[in-house]
């Protein structure tokens, strides 16, 4: 565990954009990432969930996820987290983790995609998500991105995610571009990953899913997204949708061959 | 939606190769189609949510060309969108510009307001504190922008410095196009009385700012 990286992210409470800090809360904050990374990382539950998960038999076709083609070939776990968003042929689209899950659970399984997109964070089959995401990403710990840009829809979608990033609006003219495009810059003390640059992008995408010692529970990189775009000012992104897809395909090519990844990583 | 974008995206491509591209390997997709299909994406993949439309989206001329120029804007272009960044100021009903620091510096603490988890009534925060030092007391502040500390006490307390600050709170891109800052004026996230506040907290001598 690289202390050092997490201890800038500890000092405060959640959602400190959003809200007033107290020197207390930050504090409290402190104390219990201290507790908890000296406990280990609780996304351990979520990981051995998640392989149960893909094995068992579930949904109107009482089938497992045994089957589900992440890139490398149906039931293949092992390093594809660092290779996704990708194209996938019989989608037609780049997908990301978790909008090829729904694809996977709706196809072989039965279970309704578009309900699931709708279900809030933390609810009936978004836990499952959680479960899922945690496993597989975990099943890629140490190794660096790889993220294929041989077919003109991934191009295309790296191509969206870097417009999007960059997209200011909103109230506050923020565009994550605001937060995440230099180097060393904090909001209040939290570190800000400058998300155009290798290494960062690797370390800020790299991390996510994540155990969040603040709330106790496993946030997903489309949570992770959707928070950023709360703080954004923007309306909500649709979960699974392309602009989170693109995003994701941006940091990820952005991230390629530098730093290892680390998901599920413990944060404050 | 996606099968519409990627329809369009292969319209483009068939104009492209009619068009007579050279066929040297070379992408035939333009920048500019990417951003047809950017704007697309953009207008597809969002819903309303509590007190935040989808209209959050439409991006006024400045929008447009910083997120197109980050910091690199032209000349001509920054001193179009500053002249006119100034001259939208509204300025003091009363021709005051000082109030009071301690409400100011309640403001400048506040990170609320206008996300989709906040309430329609309650009253919007500055983020100050977010991007900026200010007091010497507040440990707990951001980098994005300069530090304030000690503003009143290096600048003055001059009106010429208390129209500077009260422009820069209501639009800040009258002294640099494209900054990270928001307009908290021209987007009405303070009003007149809150910008009044916080320009005291910067120059009154007796706030912490300048008198720690
Ligand atoms: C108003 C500032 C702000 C904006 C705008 C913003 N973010 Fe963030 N972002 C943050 C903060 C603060 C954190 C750290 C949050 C935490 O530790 O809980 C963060 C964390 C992240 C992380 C995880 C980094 C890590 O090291 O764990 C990613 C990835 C990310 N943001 C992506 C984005 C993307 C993509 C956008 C645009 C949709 C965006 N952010 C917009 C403030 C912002
Ligand atoms: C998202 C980050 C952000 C927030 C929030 C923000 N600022 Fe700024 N501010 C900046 C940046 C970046 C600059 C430097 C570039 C510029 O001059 O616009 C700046 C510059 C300034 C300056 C000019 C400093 C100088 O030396 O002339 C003042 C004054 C200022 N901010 C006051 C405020 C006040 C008051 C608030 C709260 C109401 C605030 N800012 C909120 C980012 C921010």
């Amino acid at each position: 565990m690289k202390n050092s990286t997490y201890a800038a992210c500890v000092v405060a409470s959640a959602f400190m954009f959003a809200t007033p800090v107290l020197a207390d809360a930050t504090a409290e904050g402190i104390a219990k990432y201290r507790e908890a990374l000296a406990e280990g990382n609780p996304a351990e539950l979520w990981e051995m969930r998640g392989e149960e998960l893909w094995k068992e038999a579930r949904g109107p076709k009482k089938a497992t996820l045994e089957k589900c083609d992440l890139g490398q070939g149906p039931g293949v776990v092992k390093g594809v987290f660092v290779t996704l968003p990708r194209h996938f042929a019989d989608t037609g689209r780049v997908q990301d983790l978790e909008s090829r899950l729904l694809t996977c659970m709706e196809t072989l399984q039965g279970i309704p995609a578009d309900e699931v997109a709708k279900t809030p964070f933390g609810k009936g089959e978004q836990k499952n998500i959680e479960a899922l995401v945690a496993w597989i990403s975990a099943e890629s710990r140490g190794m660096k991105f790889n993220l294929p840009m041989a077919h003109p829809e991934e191009k295309r979608m790296y191509e969206i995610g870097k417009r999007a990033f960059n997209y200011r609006g909103g109230t506050h003219d923020f565009g994550c571009v605001t937060c995440h495009g230099e180097d060393g810059k904090r909001i209040r003390l939290q570190d800000l990953p400058n998300l155009t640059k290798g290494p960062d992008a690797a370390r800020g995408f790299g991390s996510w899913p994540a155990y969040r010692v603040s709330s106790g529970e496993l946030w997903s990189m489309q949570r992770r997204l959707n928070d950023c775009f709360r703080q954004q000012r923007f309306p909500y992104p649709m979960y699974g949708s392309d602009v989170t897809v693109a995003l994701s395909s941006y940091l990820g090519v952005t991230a390629n061959g530098t730093v290892e990844s680390i998901a599920p990583a413990i944060k404050r | 939606m996606n099968i519409r974008i990627r329809q369009g995206a292969v319209a483009l491509a068939v104009l492209a190769t009619v068009a007579g591209c050279a066929g040297t390997g070379a992408s035939r997709v333009s920048s500019a189609d990417y951003d047809k299909d950017a704007a697309a994406v953009m207008a597809a993949s969002f819903r309303e949510q509590g007190i935040v439309k989808t209209d959050r989206l439409t991006q006024d001329e400045v929008m447009v060309a910083c997120s197109k120029f980050g910091h690199s804007l032209d000349d001509d272009l920054r001193e179009r969108f500053q002249a006119a960044a100034l001259a939208e100021v509204k300025w003091p009903s009363d021709g005051k510009y000082i109030g009071d620091w301690k409400e100011g510096e309640k403001i400048a603490q506040s990170g609320r307001g206008l996300t989709w988890t906040d309430k329609p009534d309650a009253a919007n925060g500055g983020n100050c504190y977010n991007c900026h030092r200010i007091t010497k007391k507040e440990i707990s502040y951001g980098t994005i922008g300069p530090s304030l500390y000690q503003y009143g006490k290096v600048h003055g307390s001059t009106e010429a410095t208390q129209k500077y600050v009260w422009a820069k709170i209501w639009n800040p891109n009258a002294y640099s196009a494209c900054t990270n800052m928001p307009r908290f004026g021209t987007h009405g996230i303070l009003d007149e009385k809150q910008i009044r506040h916080i320009v005291a907290l910067l120059l009154d001598p007796k706030s912490p700012v300048n008198a720690e």
